[in-house]
């Protein structure tokens, strides 16, 4: 099979849909939740979706495969909280090498079972990137509003903790580090320290790092404050793969930010919005056909390599964009000088 | 598909918001006052906890126009990781002081990495160096990576502190090598401080501190290209501490020639800087010699400064707080105010302008656009630095502000008018709405603010959307607010992709209103060439805030509308296609074939002229009544900016009072000035033997030695039978055996300090002036006096001249005198050559500064050439093949050559 930089040289990747809204679908209850092993785990574990990568494997998997079957090119790990951090809500801070590793494997079988069975088109296979969240604890705002300058965690937790989940994915078989939903970039920036760390301390390959930031309203900054510039500028040294847009915004909030990102970033693109702002109800109604159309715009102007779903999109939205990028050539990456003329 | 992308090396910083360093970008400014060990009140803050008025201190240095903020807790009573995280956590919660980046500055590492961990965006750590060693360096350097900050590297190794200029360039060189090659630093986040030391300590060891940091900066930034060069300035004026006039004095006429050096950045309290051109003459010349070590043999000038520092002190705060300015007209009260940045008075002289002038509008059109001018042109030289640029924004807006309520009441007046007349009222709520926004990236918005204001007087509703804004923001608002007209700004070169962006973006909307360009970087041309052909239903490009008001007016009406767009857009056209055609039809020949293309002169049939003498010939005080009968007067008007040709200009319609009013003024002082003869006319002028030996080397024989001038060819392919002219073609061939010449002078006006001293001690600025349009007229006249004599008497080869004023204005003479640095030989380093041979800087007293400029400023210099044939020409772009062959003649490294000639590079 290529390299992931192969593929990106000559196509538009696609990234899989969202996971929350899949496993939504099956209406699970507290007991599938907590499956034979937690049983009788001492608090209610209902929510805790990244469990279910070691308690119902099958639906885990099921969902990689309809992604699979859709077009993705790369499918997330089911990991998105699964850090000691995010876990101590559910009292399972211990638990993260074992979830990461577990959802790494529920990922890679997914891709071994539909490639080895389906009639897959020719495709050669697909690509699993270990997603890394953005954490309910934060490093540059305080939860408080009476004491600015309090912090609920420090740099060094935040590093530990993410130190952790990238052992466990890299254990688990990942192709690629995936840092997304940033809200805010320190908490990346800490991702990007024990990412670097982690592969100085074990001497491993470097696997490639995606990093994906959230803009969260029209003002064009993220949640901590910065500009889509600043932003990009404050991760470059992570040398990703690929720097982009996720969540928060649908397509048709999030182009001029992803135009700008396009025209700025040195490496390739990625963009995977939700479908659409919630209505009044909460729920992502915009249709798998409409966001593929703002989505088909953006190739074709060139801003983007790598295109998929966040919030709302299901195996739908998937098949749709990827039937409207196929033909359309990825955008080309910039030159990067390197001395002044 | 959209075009290729190029990203450049640039160091790229970020806050809230990114910080670019571009080739382009001004001095930037790092504010030091959140520094406990400079900042004696902030220092006391920390200590006491008061952390919130710290960040007090922290939103001061970005108000003033500090661009990076340093934050330094090294104190010994203090614990600095503890105070450096506090702080740092606080600050991010303030977004206009967080905007900006962070430099992390701390001598112990531990405190370096506790502020890392706190901000999200790009930092600077100041500063890592090799003084414990290779090892600890990379360590040190790999954790700075680690968090993605650009770092300072002080000039500091196992053996110590850098002290000499070897020992600077060695030690950043060693490092540049370690971090690029080792550690994998990209070379443009690196920032090297070749330290600052304390001059004129009496130590005569360390006088040439300064010109050792500003000779290294240059050698470093020469030979790694990408890396910047930091330092913390007031270090340099450590000895005059207590005595903050002559320290700022000081510090400008430092940055001054380190930024000309090539320094980027520096910490410095932003505001505080003054500006380099309002220091008393007196205290800018001993700060330049103690600063370049000048005429201090002996600690000379050390003791000079000394000396005159005493007497500041002496007098105390009078000094510092000269109030004499207040006595000056409202004109020139209100400009002091806004190039020195000082709100004090600014309302009540802007009320008393305002009752002088007949509408409030005057005084915005004239005297406080009159002093922005004047910011902006000292902005524009490097003789101020942003942070007082903001400074006089700030006075313009108070100023503006106080005029408002006036200008809003008038424009009320003429509504109620039109009710009570029943006409129909084309302001107010029925008047067009003109959005203003100065493009994304772009801060600069003195100009946009004009224009807000100019256009707002003339009743049109005004939506400024400020500084800094994207292009979806100015057109969901134009769309929201139904606006009439979208004009953007723009001051920096990015801001013009900027503004095709948002051309392009209207088409893609489908937007219908006219779009305005306008800003100092925008152009006729570019908005012809790039931005119309992106948007089809009007762009304009607006040159100032007057054409504003009557571009939009046109757009705004229905009848004038379409022929005015068909008419631009037929102009655009066509200064698109010139332009393409220029480019396309721009071809030059080899060197080695323009050098064959020469001017062709018959030498056979030619007897070179032999001069009167060879050697010099000084010239200890020309009279001066003599050379007012040479003034060309028509560029003294060009400097008051009045355009037109002279005698004429004094009767024009419309500037002809104040031009007739200039000229006698001018005659009267000019009157003074000969009878009491307060200037004095030095020049020298010489010959020698010359002749060509290579296509383009003239040689010069003198008694002592030769010497060898370098010209310039032309290379862009003439018309069949035109030559590509060199000034080297007007001198005959050594192969001729003739015995040509070659002439050069230099001429000066001296004695105009005292005088303009005299004029600024009475706040007469304006025969200051006067004084100073003179003296340039004095030397270009004796440049033309004493060209006419060397025709008709010391070369003696056209005896028989008769021209008048107007002939020699119009250069009909025979032989030409170019001036190095000027279109014929524009290499301003041939210079050094004129002065050897002339002896000029003893024989004349200028004095040639390091870029090559000439001290007195009025004074002229240049070669002459005798050939009928010799012309004046400009030698236009030359190829790289003839700056290969040009920086080997000169013996120039290809760097230095390309530096010098860049302004005749493609």
């Amino acid at each position: 099979m290529k390299t992931i930089q192969e593929c990106l040289e000559n196509r538009i990747l696609i990234i899989d849909g969202a996971m929350g809204t899949m496993i939504q679908r099956h209406k699970l209850q507290e007991e599938d939740y907590r499956g034979e092993r937690f049983k009788n785990w001492h608090c209610d574990v209902k929510g805790n979706n990244d469990l279910l990568s070691i308690t119902q494997p099958q639906i885990i998997k099921d969902i990689h495969k309809q992604y699979l079957d859709a077009g993705a090119d790369i499918i997330e790990t089911n990991t998105f909280s699964s850090t000691s951090i995010a876990q101590a809500d559910y009292d399972m801070q211990s638990l993260p090498y074992e979830l990461n590793v577990a959802s790494a494997k529920c990922a890679r079988e997914a891709i071994e079972e539909y490639f080895s069975s389906s009639n897959t088109d020719g495709r050669e296979g697909a690509f699993v990137a270990g997603a890394i969240g953005p954490l309910n604890k934060t490093l540059s705002l305080s939860p408080d509003v009476n004491n600015p300058g309090y912090r609920a965690v420090t740099f060094d937790e935040v590093v530990a903790a993410y130190y952790g989940q990238i052992s466990g994915l890299v254990d688990g078989g990942v192709n690629l580090l995936l840092i997304e939903t940033i809200f805010d970039t320190l908490n990346a920036k800490a991702a990007i320290y024990a990412v670097k760390k982690y592969f100085r301390d074990t001497k491993k390959k470097e696997l490639p790092v995606m990093i994906s930031g959230t803009i969260t309203d029209a003002s064009g900054r993220t949640l901590s404050g910065q500009t889509l510039e600043a932003f990009y500028i404050s991760v470059m040294h992570a040398k990703p793969l690929s720097i982009g847009l996720n969540c928060a915004l649908g397509a048709a909030e999030m182009r001029s930010h992803i135009e700008e990102l396009s025209s700025i970033a040195a490496c390739y693109t990625s963009a995977y919005p939700n479908a659409g702002l919630p209505n009044a109800m909460g729920e992502y109604d915009e249709q798998p056909e409409q966001t593929a159309h703002f989505i088909e715009e953006w190739a074709e102007q060139g801003f983007v390599n790598i295109v998929g779903g966040c919030c709302g999109t299901t195996p739908d939205h998937i098949k749709h964009i990827a039937d409207h990028v196929r033909k359309i050539q990825p955008r080309k990456l910039p030159v990067v000088e390197e001395v002044l003329v | 598909m959209s075009e290729e992308i190029i990203i450049k090396p640039y160091l790229r910083l970020a806050g809230l918001e990114p910080l670019i360093v571009r080739p382009e970008t001004n001095f930037i400014n790092v504010g030091e006052r959140t520094n406990v060990t400079g900042s004696k009140k902030f220092a006391r803050l920390i200590r006491e906890n008061k952390y919130e008025e710290a960040l007090s201190v922290a939103r001061q240095q970005v108000e003033n126009g500090a661009q990076v903020l340093d934050v330094n807790m090294d104190d010994a009573l203090l614990d600095g990781v503890q105070a450096m995280t506090t702080f740092l956590n606080l600050l991010q919660a303030e977004p206009d002081i967080a905007k900006i980046p962070i430099m992390i500055d701390s001598s112990k590492f531990s405190i370096i990495e506790a502020g890392l961990k706190c901000v999200q965006g790009k930092c600077i750590v100041n500063s890592i160096s090799m003084k414990e060693g290779e090892e600890k360096f990379i360590e040190q350097a790999f954790i700075c990576q680690s968090f993605g900050a650009s770092v300072v590297v002080m000039a500091f190794d196992e053996k110590g502190q850098a002290d000499t200029l070897a020992r600077k360039v060695e030690i950043c060189e060693r490092a540049y090598k370690i971090l690029t090659e080792q550690v994998g630093y990209p070379p443009q986040d690196i920032i090297f401080d070749p330290n600052i030391f304390a001059i004129a300590t009496g130590i005569e060891d360390h006088n040439n501190y300064a010109v050792d940091f500003i000779e290294a900066t240059r050698i470093i930034k020469q030979k790694m290209p990408l890396v910047k060069v930091s330092g913390g300035v007031s270090n340099v004026s450590f000895s005059f501490r207590g005595n903050d006039h002559v320290r700022e004095a000081i510090h400008a006429v430092f940055l001054y020639y380190a930024i000309k050096a090539g320094m980027d950045m520096g910490i410095v309290n932003a505001g505080q800087l003054v500006v380099y051109d309002e220091i008393e003459p007196q205290l800018r010349t001993l700060c330049e010699d103690v600063i370049l070590n000048r005429n201090n043999d002996n600690n000379e000038a050390t003791e000079q400064l000394i000396n005159f520092a005493e007497t500041v002190k002496a007098k105390g705060k009078e000094t510092v707080k000269d109030e004499a300015w207040r006595n000056t007209s409202v004109e020139d009260r209100l400009k002091h105010s806004l190039v020195n940045g000082i709100t004090d008075y600014i309302d009540a002289d802007t009320e008393e302008a305002r009752q002088k002038y007949p509408k409030p509008l005057d005084v915005i059109e004239g005297p406080l656009m009159d002093g922005m001018n004047v910011v902006g042109d000292l902005f524009g030289s490097g003789k101020m630095f942003l942070p007082q640029v903001v400074k006089s924004a700030r006075v313009m807006k108070k100023s503006v502000a106080v005029l408002t309520p006036y200008i809003e009441s008038e424009k009320e007046e003429r509504r109620q008018a039109h009710i009570t007349a029943g006409t129909v009222n084309e302001e107010g709520a029925g008047a067009a709405k003109i959005l203003l926004a100065t493009v994304k990236g772009d801060v600069h918005d003195i100009g946009k603010n004009i224009v807000g204001v100019v256009l707002g007087c003339n009743g049109y509703d005004i939506i400024d959307l400020g500084v800094m804004v994207a292009t979806d923001k100015i057109l969901d608002t134009a769309l929201r607010e139904k606006v009439d007209i979208i004009g953007l700004s723009g001051l920096i070169t990015p801001s013009l992709d900027e503004m095709v962006h948002v051309a392009r973006e209207m088409k893609r909307r489908g937007m219908k209103q006219p779009l305005l360009i306008g800003g100092a970087t925008t152009s006729r041309m570019h908005t012809a060439v790039k931005i119309a052909p992106e948007f089809d239903l009007g762009v304009v490009h607006v040159l100032d805030a007057s054409r504003s008001v009557t571009v939009a007016g046109t757009l705004l009406n229905k009848d004038n509308k379409p022929a005015f767009l068909e008419s631009l857009t037929k102009e655009y056209t066509k200064l698109k296609d010139d332009f393409a055609n220029k480019k396309s039809t721009k071809q030059y020949l080899s060197f080695e074939e323009a050098q064959k293309n020469k001017v062709k002169i018959d030498w056979q049939n030619y007897t070179p002229p032999v001069p009167t003498f060879t050697g010099t010939k000084v010239f200890e005080d020309f009279p001066l009544a003599t050379l007012r009968e040479y003034i060309d007067w028509k560029p003294f008007f060009i400097a008051w900016e009045m355009h037109g040709n002279f005698p004429e200009i004094l009767t024009d319609k419309v500037v002809g009072k104040e031009a007739t009013k200039l000229y006698n003024d001018a005659n009267a002082l000019l009157d003074k000035i000969i009878n009491e003869k307060w200037l004095t006319a030095k020049g020298v002028v010489g010959f020698w033997q010359a002749n060509t030996t290579g296509a383009d080397t003239i040689v010069v024989h003198r008694e002592s030695s030769n010497i060898n001038l370098e010209s310039l060819r032309q290379q862009i392919k003439k018309a069949p039978g035109q030559p590509n002219l060199s000034l080297s073609d007007f001198i005959a061939p050594l192969s001729t055996n003739l015995h040509d010449h070659i002439g050069a002078f230099a001429v000066t006006i001296h004695g105009i300090e005292e005088h303009i001293k005299n004029f600024e001690a009475n706040l007469d600025d304006y025969n200051k002036i006067i004084l100073q349009a003179l003296a340039d007229r004095l030397a270009e006249a004796f440049a033309e006096a004493l060209h006419q004599s060397v025709r008709k008497e010391y070369w003696g080869y056209d005896t028989q001249e008769q021209l008048t004023g107007e002939d020699l204005i119009k250069e009909k003479y025979v032989g030409i005198r170019p001036a190095p640095g000027y279109p014929a030989c524009p290499d301003h380093t041939e210079k050094y050559k004129l002065f050897d041979l002339l002896n000029a800087t003893e024989n004349t007293g200028i004095i040639l500064t390091e870029s090559l400029a000439m001290y007195p400023a009025s004074s002229v210099c240049g070669w002459y050439f005798s050939h009928p044939q010799s012309q004046y020409f400009g030698v236009g772009k030359i190829q790289q093949d003839q700056l290969n062959d040009y920086a080997k003649r000169k013996g120039m490294s290809l760097e230095e050559a390309q530096r010098w000639l860049r302004p005749v590079m493609d």
